[in-house]
């Protein structure tokens, strides 16, 4: 049996002994390993249940998964407060597949999403419309309070909830996610500790104009890798309150963060719950300085690289909402197409536009005229994951445009600025 | 011949060629793409990562800062270390990250995998360390570069 370095309750030693079972032993062996190799000196409990899980996809290749999962099951262990997931793959009806992709899809890639999806049903999930990577809007209605404790997965909803709602996480793997929730217990260390919490860099904006909160988050992300950084002049652009507009830049700032570097926590001054409390004190001694002009952003942004196999061609395919667009970003999204579209004589967007959100939120939106409005334009929506379709190999031959810094990272899409998109869409040809 | 010591997080030996990333490495660009084809060998396929982009790195000792990216990434070396198409080991100069303990502890725990990791072998391992280096393993964490 493993030794640990850290201190345990009587209760969590009896886990770790197997009194509560074989299957909870080693989920407590490895939530107590993970936590040794970063000197935790114990676990603490989580406070708010909901757990959040990373792992949507049933790839068949993921067999490990299946087996733990099942074991679990077999063993009576479920998460006591639930989970919501990351978004599911597929989407036949909004996001149309040719024949030999359906098949690529459908045997290859996500051949055990159903027997996965029940496996998650019987170990807590919330409801069949708890597939978002964005579960802290409103409408999803996971969302931890400041201090609160979690055990979640997925880099953009941790670094969202650690930074914008002030709950602690560390950046867990798939796997550590539930595991954590099922035993109730998480390690003590890293950005679940006040320690862990400070910046150790301060990041300093002197722009003369709004930056795209993607490009803004991903040279962050690249400087400081895993570091927190403390940004300063942010409030200049965004204000000092966190209303809709603030929470949506700094939803897709933070996923670009997280998803071009490894940063599970930032701090804006003036803004975000720590930040306005304690200012600068949260800069750790010594920490390291960036200066951000916009010379650098530009510069960031022309280095990205191309993967297409003829850039000199045009983008046949936008996505739009990764991470998943909120309900402000959904209105926001119609009405500059709809006006492109109107300012350039078009009727219907000008390639193939997919617009992902969470399927709560696509029941609100629906009711609304703006609906309408967006499906007028041929533009399509639906509750994926762009970044699980992109994934197949036979999309190599889509040449996929997007202004998800996440989607290029992760795949062949070209990223656009918003404005640059936006006349993709609607066939202006004022793109770089 | 130089040698650096580091924390071993998961022991073993071993002799052989190496391979190394400068830039983080982003696990789940990395062997996605391997991995969903269910490939006997993984082609690194981060595009934003040249120094590991197109190259073989199963069965040799990666080394690296950090691992960065996507919180699927403990669960990618799980699964790759379940497909016994790993890297034989992974040294980073760095302290280890979230992700890649969270992999190393799954697939030591779940999967029985005999992959080496070490950790905290400094800076100056990274920057004397070459793709045409052979290096020996030991398992108190020391590494030779021959």
């Amino acid at each position: 049996m493993y030794t640990p370095k850290m201190k345990l309750t009587k209760e969590q030693q009896e886990i770790l002994e197997g009194k509560q079972g074989e299957v909870k032993a080693k989920i407590m062996e490895t939530i107590v390993r993970y936590g040794d190799i970063f000197d935790a000196p114990e676990l603490v409990a989580v406070t708010h249940p909901c757990c959040h899980l990373v792992t949507s996809f049933g790839m068949p290749l993921l067999k490990p998964v299946y087996r733990i999962m099942d074991q679990m099951i077999n063993e009576g262990i479920k998460v006591p407060g639930g989970f919501t997931m990351d978004p599911r793959p597929l989407d036949y009806k909004n996001v149309k597949c040719s024949p030999l992709e359906r098949l690529v899809f459908d045997l290859v890639m996500y051949g055990k999403q159903k027997d996965y999806e029940e496996q998650l049903t019987k170990l807590g999930l919330v409801d069949k419309d708890s597939f978002t990577c964005a579960c802290y809007f409103k409408e999803n209605a996971n969302i931890p309070k400041k201090g609160d404790v979690i055990s979640w997965a997925e880099s953009s909803a941790v670094n969202y909830a650690n930074s914008v709602l002030g709950a602690r996480c560390n950046r867990n793997s798939g796997m550590i996610d539930i595991f954590g929730a099922a035993i109730g217990f998480v390690p003590k260390f890293g950005l679940v500790t006040d320690e862990g919490r400070k910046a150790t860099w301060k990041v300093t904006l002197k722009l003369t104009k709004m930056p795209e909160a993607q490009i803004l988050g991903s040279a962050i992300g690249m400087k400081v890798l895993e570091e927190v950084p403390y940004v300063v002049g942010l409030d200049k652009w965004i204000g000092t309150e966190l209303n809709d507009q603030a929470l949506d830049f700094l939803k897709d700032f933070g996923a670009a963060t997280a998803s071009n570097g490894a940063v599970g926590l930032y701090h804006i001054d003036k803004l975000t719950p720590e930040a306005k409390e304690q200012g600068e004190k949260l800069l750790a001694k010594d920490y390291k300085e960036y200066v951000i002009d916009d010379a650098e952003l530009e510069r960031v942004y022309k280095n990205y690289p191309v993967m297409w196999k003829d850039k000199t061609k045009e983008g046949n395919l936008a996505f739009i909402g990764c991470p998943h667009l909120s309900l402000s970003q959904l209105n926001e999204w119609t009405e500059k197409i709809t006006k492109a579209l109107k300012d350039n004589n078009k009727k219907k967007v000008q390639i193939r536009t997919i617009i992902c959100t969470a399927p709560k939120v696509k029941e609100v939106f629906m009711k609304t005229e703006n609906y309408e409005k967006l499906m007028q334009t041929g533009a399509k929506l639906t509750c994926i994951c762009p970044l699980m379709y992109s994934n197949n190999p036979l999309t190599k031959k889509r040449r996929i445009v997007t202004s998800s810094n996440k989607l290029r990272t992760y795949t062949l899409a070209r990223y656009y600025k918003t404005d640059e998109l936006i006349n993709i869409i609607s066939g202006r040809k004022e793109v770089k | 011949m130089k040698k650096f010591n580091g924390r071993v997080l998961a022991p073993g030996s071993y002799k052989g060629k190496c391979i190394v990333s400068h830039y983080g490495l982003n696990t789940l660009a990395t062997f996605q793409s391997s991995a969903i084809k269910g490939s006997k060998n993984v082609i690194a396929s981060d595009q934003n990562n040249p120094d590991l982009y197109g190259k073989n790195i199963t069965g040799i000792a990666l080394c690296l800062p950090q691992t960065i990216g996507s919180t699927t990434g403990g669960m990618v070396l799980q699964v790759i270390c379940s497909m016994k198409t790993n890297p034989a080991c992974l040294l980073f100069s760095e302290s280890i990250d979230s992700l890649a303990a969270a992999g190393t502890v799954l697939a030591v725990v779940w999967e029985k995998s005999d992959i080496i990791v070490i950790d905290g072998l400094g800076k100056e391992f990274l920057e004397t360390v070459k793709d045409t280096d052979t290096l020996e393993v030991s398992p108190d964490g020391t590494v030779t570069i021959l």
